[in-house]
């Protein structure tokens, strides 16, 4: 007789743990051959919350982290994701992809990871300045993490476009918590179990499947989420959304372009404070060195 | 009962045996290991012992040749068409590859050049991992560091490194030049050529293409060769100021371009304001880190007069603690002097001090019987015009002046040819950077000393030399803009 294969069973992804939706509901997406994709988790406002009290507290360990230790794990996610193409691919076939595509779009996932590693300690250094006031004092404007971001992943690039939402936001420090693609939940899910082996913290991103409509004014109301990303929205969605957020001034990025396709540092930007610090300097008559 | 008083450290080697030494090693050239054209070799010795490691081809000008021909060839095929993305992904592959074989390479450097394994396990090889790993990610991201320039690469750069940090100084060197689209003839320092030719080894493993780093071993005359090539188009030389000169002299008349990271005499900078605990230790890790033999190393000593004898006396009972010996032992903060006759020159120096009129402090140190050692040795009473505070010794010998005002110690620290680094330790931020503002110095420390990071720029004003390595300056060094 056959082997009886194994199926896996798609959770959430939050607190670095796989738990299903407290609501306990689901939906059933369908692929492109018309089969059931799976029972996938209908997450609710309480699992929002939750995510959001996971990011909150990774961020303490997340944003202090020293660039280069950020950088070196993106860089394994890029690692891990290279070792998992043939599952991611996989995946997007039955989500739809053709294999052509499917594997186009693992290699793009990837060289986003390794792309946006080599940023985490550099955007600073390109974008940051010190800036010639005229008073003796060492003056300088860095960048600095957000805070808690929301997601939201992009409905068609269930994996590259997802990365490519993600990565900038956590090279720059961040946490997040994302929605993934709706119709193609499969990637998200499979991606976290990559993101649990990349020596991510746990709470650093956290992902939620459901239904966007139910979600979005959650994300945009919520008090402990300091922006908030979306690339595909309707405009009169961004003008609800722009209009929920402005209990705590909650930035909102719209990304025009498809972020899977966007190697950019500036999206880096999108998510960052600019902090200036004046620090005196002590001036004596007699000058050494040169003068 | 009586009580145990002896609080000596029980020995703690490292276990020599995981590192793989071969008996031979040729020079690196087009991807393979090829035999010195006339056939002649020389001995790598481990100073610690006096006894031979390995065999090294010498290498001539026919040798450095054919590794030009193999490097111009790899930047005009493949290396110099590819895009910088995949030209980052080798680069990422040899930082990962070195982390991996880290421990290896850090007994590898202990045993070939005298370090301390405590230094070359935590600094050296994870420093040079990192500036692989730091490095690689520039290498798609040019635009960025150089915006309206589109920088491109020069094409072959020959590149001359010392024998202090041997496999930091090759990660210093080959990183920048191929995150930046160039390929590299690198020839390491005669006495320490073993860690540069594991990474030969750890190349040929990332399948980076053939001929874009190369490797040849040998003294000044092959260094010469490699200056002297008609078909290198950058010259990068770490080492002496004098030949840093000789360098400059010899390409004058050429397009060569050229980066030199010479001497330095550093000013460390007690104020009297400082936390004198930490400004020891910070005097100590200035000055016996790697021996001495450090480029930046803390060597003049400046103390405010109130707080003058309260750091000698310090200092003295702090070096009366460290441990001089076995550069494999875990405990060891002093290892081996480089070689024999870096050990003369030391000694003369010494001399030196003496007979110009310093006090001379050397803690009682059982030193082992072969090999070349030298203890940390402190001078007091020093003068400004005495040859101990104006030369570089590269040896563990600190020269200690005092000093009453801020701007007397700017001009002191200032009045000397070199301008590598500088040190200050200071409670009070704003006189801190007073003096990082005053002070001619490529790097200046404050609160801290010999510290490194792949992100950070480093290199000298004045005869310590042009151009900078390391951080998104470094990168400048390697690019047409």
């Amino acid at each position: 007789m056959n082997r009886l294969e194994i199926l896996k069973t798609y959770k959430l992804y939050i607190n670095g743990k796989f738990p299903r939706s407290e609501s306990g509901r689901y939906y059933t997406p369908e692929g492109a051959d018309g089969k059931a994709l799976g029972n996938i988790c209908q997450s609710s406002r309480k699992d929002l919350r939750e995510s959001v009290r996971a990011a909150r507290s990774a961020l303490g360990t997340w944003a202090p982290r020293a660039a280069f230790n950020r950088s070196q794990i993106l860089y394994r996610i890029g690692e891990m994701l290279e070792g998992r193409r043939a599952q991611f691919e996989t995946e997007l076939k039955r989500q739809g992809s053709s294999a052509a595509s499917a594997s186009k779009e693992v290699e793009n996932a990837i060289d986003l990871a390794v792309y946006y590693a080599g940023w985490c300690d550099k955007y600073q250094q390109v974008f940051s300045a010190v800036n010639p006031v005229s008073t003796s004092h060492f003056n300088f404007s860095v960048y600095e993490p957000v805070g808690v971001v929301a997601a939201i992943a992009p409905e068609q690039s269930a994996l590259a476009g997802l990365l490519g939402t993600i990565l900038p936001i956590i090279a720059g420090g961040n946490t997040c918590i994302t929605l993934a693609s709706n119709s193609k939940p499969l990637s998200a899910i499979t991606l976290a179990e990559v993101l649990a082996t990349s020596d991510l913290p746990g709470g650093v991103v956290n992902i939620l499947t459901g239904d966007r409509k139910e979600l979005l004014p959650v994300f945009a109301t919520h008090m402990d989420i300091n922006a908030l990303v979306a690339s595909d929205l309707s405009t009169t969605r961004v003008a609800e959304l722009k209009q929920a957020s402005t209990h705590n001034l909650k930035r909102i990025v719209i990304h025009q372009s498809d972020l899977s396709k966007q190697e950019d540092p500036y999206v880096i930007l999108k998510t960052q404070e600019i902090k200036t610090t004046w620090h005196p300097i002590e001036t004596s008559i007699a000058g050494g060195g040169k003068y | 009962m009586k009580k145990n008083t002896n609080w000596e450290y029980a020995p703690a080697p490292e276990a020599a045996k995981i590192a793989k030494i071969a008996k031979r090693y040729d020079h690196f050239i087009n991807g393979k290991w090829t035999p010195s054209q006339s056939g002649k070799t020389f001995r790598t010795i481990n100073p610690a012992t006096g006894r031979k490691l390995s065999e090294v081809a010498d290498g001539n000008d026919a040798d450095v040749d054919a590794a030009v021909k193999a490097a111009r060839a790899a930047y005009e095929g493949l290396w110099g068409k590819m895009s910088g993305r995949e030209r980052g992904k080798y680069i990422y592959r040899i930082a990962r590859l070195m982390q991996e074989r880290a421990r290896e390479f850090s007994i590898i450097e202990t045993l070939d050049g005298g370090k301390p394994i405590r230094e070359s396990r935590d600094i050296d090889v994870p420093l040079a991992a990192n500036h692989f790993f730091y490095t690689a990610g520039w290498a798609d991201k040019l635009e960025y560091a150089f915006p309206n320039r589109n920088p491109s690469a020069l094409g072959v750069a020959g590149q001359i490194i010392p024998w202090n940090f041997p496999l930091l100084m090759a990660a210093w060197k080959i990183a920048p030049a191929l995150a930046t689209g160039n390929t590299v003839v690198l020839k390491p320092a005669e006495t320490t050529p073993l860690t540069a030719l594991k990474l030969a080894e750890i190349i040929a493993d990332s399948g980076l293409p053939e001929g874009v780093v190369n490797i040849v071993t040998g003294a000044g005359t092959t260094g010469a060769a490699i200056v002297n090539h008609p078909d290198v188009n950058k010259v990068a030389f770490t080492g002496s100021t004098s030949v840093g000169k000789f360098i400059q002299q010899t390409i004058a008349n050429t397009d060569k371009r050229v980066t030199l990271e010479l001497g330095g005499k550093a000013a460390n900078i007690i104020l009297e304001d400082a936390a004198i605990d930490q400004a020891v230790e910070g005097i100590v890790n200035g000055i016996y880190f790697n021996q001495g033999h450090v480029c930046c190393a803390g060597s003049r000593l400046f103390i405010q007069e109130s707080v003058y004898e309260e750091v000698i006396w310090k200092l003295k009972s702090r070096m009366r603690t460290l441990v001089v010996g076995d550069p494999l032992d875990k405990n060891t903060d002093i290892g081996a002097i480089n070689s024999k006759e870096q050990l003369k020159t030391i000694q003369k120096y010494i001399q030196l001090g003496q007979e110009q009129g310093g006090d001379m402090y050397q803690p009682t140190c059982k030193l082992p019987s072969a090999g070349n050692w030298c203890p940390p040795t402190l001078f007091t009473h020093v003068t400004q015009s005495s040859v101990i505070a104006q030369e570089e010794i590269f040896g563990p010998v600190l020269a200690a002046q005092s000093f009453r005002t801020v701007p007397e110690v700017i001009s002191k620290a200032n009045n000397t040819p070199y301008g590598l680094s500088a040190g200050v330790w200071c409670d009070k931020g704003a006189r801190l950077f007073q003096l990082t503002t005053q002070l001619d110095a490529g790097v200046v420390w404050g609160n801290t000393f010999n510290q490194f990071d792949p992100a950070s720029p480093f290199g000298g004003f004045k005869e310590s030399g042009f151009g900078r390595e390391g951080g998104l300056h470094g990168l400048a060094a390697y690019l047409e803009m």
